[in-house]
Parts: C-alpha cells; sequence; structure tokens
C-alpha cells in the first residue's frame, strides 16, 4: 500500500500484445484524461513488453501526458508475476493516485496479483468512473475527490459505488468497450520515461507453450447498426433472419446470451454483461426478452427497436420503437420497407 | 504417490433467481431471500481436482469462509467426491472484500499440505475473478487463470491450456500452483448415492452444538460441552468431521480481516432502473413497420 498521495498522477495500464497495442487502454485513456483534469493530475500510460517503445506516441496521442516504458526480453510474453512486479515497483517509486486496467482477460489476471502485493484496493468491471466525495455513514469523515468505481453487481440488479479512501493507489479494473475511444491528436507532445528493469528467469512463474489466437468473426462494438437475436427467434435455421435483417442494414448479426446457449451463433456475437458491450446508432432486438446481463451491454444504443410477442417483455423498458407481435411477420416486413426506402 | 488438491469455494445466493421480491424497500438485494447455492464454476473446480484423484491418486480437500450455513456446500463437495472439508466462519470476517477474504483464505490453506490449488474463475454474486489471483500472491505460488483443460500433471509441474479471450494458450507453471477454472473445464459429476450415505451426517462443530443444545435445552454449559466434544469425536472417527476454523485458531491478523482489513468500501448502492425516455408503440402490420423505417431512414440512424 501507498499513501494518500493527492498529487499523484492517474495511470492507465497499456496493455499490449506482441507489439501491439489493445483497444482498452486507449478508450481508458479518454475517460483517465477526464479524471484527470478534474484532479488537475497527470496522465500517465505504463507501457511493458519487449520492443515497445514505439507504441508510446501513440499512447501520448491518444491523451497521455508521459509513458512510462519497462523494456526487457524477458518481459516479451505478458504473465501475471514478472508483469505484477515491474508495476508494484513502479507504483512504489511514483506513487500514482489512480490506477486503471482494462478488464480483460490479461487485467483480470493481473490487476488482482498487484492489488494483493500492494495491500490495495481493487474493483472489478467498472462500468463507469467519476470523481466525487464522501461521507462516513457516521457523519465524522468526509474525504474529497475520490475516485467512484461504479459497477453492476449480483448479477447486474444493482448498480454499487465503491470507494477506497485509504489505502491507495485507487484501482479498478474496467469493461471492455464501455468508454468511446478518444479522437488521437496527431501533433501532440509527451514524454516518454524509459524505467530500468531488474528481472531474471526467476521472476518468470509461467512457461508458455503455445498460443493460438484467432480472429473473432465480427467486430460489434465498431458496428453502427447492429441487430440481435434472442431465444425467441427459435432455432438456428430461423436465426437468418436476423443475418438477412442486418445484411440489408448493412449491420452486424449478434445475440443474446440465451441464444448462444441454444447454438443458433457463435459466441463471438454475445452481447452483454459476459459478451461485447456496445453503443451502436440502432439496436435492433429480436425475440430477446432484454435480461438485464443483456441490457448491461446494449443500453447505451442510440436508438432501440424491439419485436416481441410478449408485450410485457423486459426488452421494451428500454426501447424507443415497441412492436408487439410475430417476429416471423415483422422482421420480413421490415426487410421489405428497407430495400423499398420507403 | 498423489497429488493433494485443495478447492477453495463459496456458497452464493442464486443471482439468476432474482425476482421483486428479493429486493429490500431500500433497493438492495435481500440475500436471504435467495436460495443458496454452490457457486457454479467452483463445482467445475473440485471436479478437475476428483478427477486428478481419481486418475492420478492423491486428495481432495475442499475449504470455505462464509456463515455456519456453508456446511452445506462442504457436505455437497464430499457427495461428490472430497474427502476432507474445512469451514472458516468467524463473526469478525464479516464485511471482507477480496484482499481480506484471500488473506483469511491463506492462512488456513498455509496449515494445509497441498501441491495444487484449485479456484473457480468467479463467484456469481460479484463477478470479480479477484479471489484467486489475490491468494496465489499470497500463497506465493504461480497463478494460471481460465483454465480450460488438463494437459499434464507431474511431480514437478503442472501445464493447462488456458482461455486468453481470442484464443488459447498453454502455460505450465512449477508446483505448487494455483488454477482458476472456467465452466468449459468439465462436466462437474453428480453426487454418488454411496458417498451420499456415508457423508449424510457430515457435520461442523457449530451444527452439533446447535442440534445438542435443542435436544438438551436444559444441560449447563459445561455438560453440553461434553456432549459436544464426544459427538465431534465420534464424527471424527468416522471421517465425517468437517473442519471448523475461526480467526484465533489461524492466528490470522485482525488487522487485515473483515472491515478493516478491505480497503474497498461501498459508496453507494442502486437498483437498476433501465428506461427509455419515450416509447413508441409500433403496430406490427405494413405501415406501422413502413412509418418507423421511414423516421429512421429521414433521421439518419438508416442510412
Amino acid at each position: 500500500m501507498i499513501n494518500v498521495n493527492r498529487q499523484g498522477e492517474v495511470w492507465v495500464f497499456a496493455e499490449q500484445h506482441n507489439g501491439k497495442l489493445e483497444d482498452t487502454p486507449l478508450e481508458l485513456l479518454g475517460k483517465a484524461r477526464q479524471l484527470a483534469d478534474e484532479l488537475n493530475a497527470k496522465l500517465a500510460a505504463v507501457l511493458l513488453g519487449s520492443a515497445i517503445s514505439k507504441l508510446a506516441d501513440k499512447l501520448i496521442r491518444y491523451g497521455a501526458e508521459e509513458v512510462y516504458v519497462a523494456e526487457h526480453n524477458l518481459l516479451e510474453h505478458y504473465q501475471a508475476t514478472s508483469y505484477a512486479k515491474i508495476i508494484c515497483d513502479l507504483i512504489h517509486k511514483h506513487e500514482p493516485q489512480i490506477v486503471l486496467y482494462g478488464a480483460t482477460i490479461t487485467g483480470r489476471d493481473l490487476a488482482p496479483r498487484i492489488a494483493s502485493a500492494m495491500k490495495a484496493g481493487l474493483t472489478a468491471d467498472c462500468t463507469d468512473l467519476q470523481i466525487g466525495d464522501h461521507t462516513t455513514a457516521n457523519g465524522k469523515e468526509s474525504y474529497k475527490n475520490l475516485m467512484f468505481q461504479i459497477r453492476p453487481a449480483f448479477g447486474g440488479n444493482i448498480i454499487a459505488t465503491i470507494i477506497n479512501y485509504d489505502r491507495w493507489p485507487q484501482m479498478a479494473t474496467v469493461r471492455e468497450g464501455v468508454f468511446p475511444l478518444p479522437e488521437p491528436a496527431p501533433n501532440k507532445k509527451g514524454d516518454v520515461i524509459i524505467e530500468e528493469v531488474h528481472l531474471s528467469k526467476d521472476n518468470l512463474a509461467l512457461e508458455i507453450l503455445d498460443e493460438h489466437k484467432r480472429v473473432k468473426k465480427v467486430d460489434l462494438k465498431s458496428s453502427r447498426i447492429i441487430v440481435a437475436g434472442g431465444a425467441g427467434v427459435g432455432s438456428k435455421k430461423n436465426f437468418k433472419l436476423i443475418w438477412d435483417l442486418a445484411n440489408c442494414l448493412g449491420g452486424a448479426p449478434a445475440a443474446s446470451r440465451a441464444a448462444v446457449d441454444l447454438g443458433f451463433i457463435d459466441s463471438d456475437y454475445q452481447i452483454g454483461q459476459t459478451g461485447t458491450t456496445v453503443r451502436p446508432s440502432l439496436y435492433i432486438a429480436v425475440g430477446l426478452s432484454g435480461a438485464i446481463q443483456h441490457k448491461a451491454g446494449m443500453t447505451e444504443s442510440q436508438k432501440i427497436v424491439a419485436i416481441n410477442n410478449d408485450p410485457e417483455a423486459p426488452i421494451f423498458d428500454i426501447a424507443h420503437y415497441k412492436i408487439t407481435g410475430d417476429l416471423n411477420e415483422v422482421v420480413p416486413r421490415m426487410i421489405t420497407a428497407i430495400k423499398k426506402k420507403v | 504417490m498423489g497429488y493433494n488438491c485443495l478447492v477453495a469455494i463459496k456458497q452464493v445466493p442464486d443471482t439468476t433467481k432474482i425476482t421483486g421480491e428479493a429486493m429490500n424497500d431500500d433497493g438492495t438485494v435481500n440475500r436471504s431471500a435467495l436460495p443458496a447455492i454452490f457457486n457454479p464454476e467452483d463445482l467445475n473446480a473440485l471436479e478437475l481436482a476428483v478427477d486428478i484423484k481419481d486418475r492420478l491418486g492423491g486428495k481432495v480437500t475442499v475449504v470455505t469462509m462464509g456463515l455456519p450455513a456453508a456446511a452445506d456446500i462442504l457436505r455437497e463437495a464430499l457427495y461428490r467426491g472430497a474427502d476432507e472439508a474445512v469451514l472458516i466462519t468467524d463473526i469478525r470476517c464479516a464485511a471482507s472484500d477480496t484482499l481480506a477474504t484471500s488473506y483469511i483464505l491463506s492462512c488456513a490453506i498455509k496449515k494445509l499440505e497441498y501441491d495444487i490449488v484449485i479456484c473457480g474463475r468467479q463467484a456469481i454474486d460479484g463477478d470479480t475473478a479477484q479471489v484467486g489471483p489475490q491468494l496465489a500472491e499470497k500463497l506465493g505460488v504461480p497463478q494460471i487463470t481460465y483454465v480450460e483443460k488438463l494437459k499434464e500433471l507431474n511431480e514437478t509441474s503442472i501445464t493447462t491450456q488456458r482461455n486468453i479471450g481470442n484464443g488459447w494458450q498453454v502455460a505450465r507453471a512449477k508446483l505448487p500452483a494455483l488454477l482458476t477454472v472456467t465452466s468449459d473445464a468439465n462436466e462437474p459429476r453428480v453426487a454418488a448415492a454411496k458417498r451420499m450415505m456415508k457423508y449424510k451426517n457430515a457435520k461442523a462443530p457449530s451444527e452439533i452444538a446447535e442440534s445438542l443444545k435443542k435436544q438438551n435445552p436444559n444441560a449447563d454449559e459445561e455438560s453440553l460441552n461434553v456432549l459436544i466434544k464426544e459427538k465431534c469425536e465420534a464424527l471424527s472417527a468416522k471421517g465425517g468431521l468437517i473442519k471448523q476454523w475461526d480467526l484465533d485458531f489461524l492466528k490470522a491478523d485482525l488487522k487485515w480481516c473483515g472491515r478493516s482489513g478491505s480497503p474497498t468500501k461501498v459508496h453507494r448502492i442502486q437498483n437498476v432502473v433501465l428506461r427509455s425516455k419515450g416509447t413508441k408503440e409500433v403496430k406490427p402490420d405494413e405501415k406501422g413497420i413502413n412509418d418507423m423505417i421511414h423516421e429512421l431512414i429521414e433521421e439518419k440512424t438508416i442510412a
């Protein structure tokens, strides 16, 4: 743990694999920029790897004022023990007030190991971050300018705001896709700070023997229009309706977890708390009841059209257009109308 | 020969069964209105341990921290193949966040022999996936998270296939090591009838004390304690005693337990109420749909 340091910086862990930055740290830089401005603090990115210093410029273009670079050939492949050691050393040295990680598999593997070693707090899978004040329940103590770590809990049925006022840094992992990618500033200047790295083979707890990456079949996050089917679509064969509607709109097909579990479509297409979080211009929900876990992944859509034969389906609570009816009739009518450009 | 596998499990409210009745008036969730279940991915963790024992020999010990009622999932684990069960229960554990929980669990696990510690990836009440890695750090052992397959196990190392989101990775760690296991790892076996017969009377001392108190309402404390001790010893001889440890027994530093050991605090809890600003009803007929598509094209939502 480090002491409360009001002058501390705001940090974002710059997750990269094979020399390529993930999107999540860039999304986080956008949000962290706001937090840092509100706190009047500097925003820094923390970049670890082997031969990765060239990525620092990109982090600066996305909002970092400084990039701490830890380069070492033993850091080529991410693993929790070695990365946690380096980041803990950096936290001790620079005493940031906030450290953010993407809630990716890597972030969820790494951040708790760091939190445990630092004896600091960590909030998982945040969907929003804000700066605010807190007064203890007995009214005796109050703390200003804390990071509010906002996350769904209890299967998405409640939203908890978590704080950490004494054992710093304040740390959180943040869900992928909940913050929009900021606009990069092409000519922005920043400081690249090369850190000394002390590592030996003993710091590598794992041997990575093999790795297989596959490209996701669909990029839901950058789709402007999404057509999502639920269990109500009925069958894999009938799911063709979803594909047809998506195709004629130039959009992407997607699904609820229930539809994925029923085998209608691959899990790459899943939207929701255990899938992708999206914020398209138009979201069409077909035969999809709108479980809270699903809504968590799409409620930021600008326009929502919902089609369901149950007028009480919870998806209608957040829909802009409510169509109570048989999807097998409604969807073909929509396709015809779109093709005719009525 | 064989491996000592230690499985950390959790009793959780079944968050998939939340309805209006399970909410308190102030918007918080009334946990007691929900059925308490064995955390689903902890069943996968247990299955992996029992599978290792079946194939390669060894022993499976399950550990949980919770209320005395969590003895239910320890019995369930015994039915499904565990050999020994440990209940960590102490009022001073209350309000522990993941950091304090991992500290308390680490105190208990350090008292036991282990080659492999196995946890479920995450619990359905918090979905944090933090206790596994934090426990690994406290124990000073390597962690392999999101394990979906055990590839190889020998006296010195364990090799697994883990999910890395957009693919998989084969990672090897020296023993002892900690794994967190996803629901893709296996199909948990059901309780075996023979084991249910053997362990249905397995009890933790707190349960024994409670039932003896009911049976002997007039007994003084001293004679009650004698009865409890006798009963525990008898059960222990049959292998049916669930060990029960408190923080004193663990010699845990209370500074790192419960509320004081938890850096994260709750600022606010809100009910999720998602509503759109205005919902327009659209008739499912041709005119209704044409009008809606027309609107979406006019406002350039559809290009």
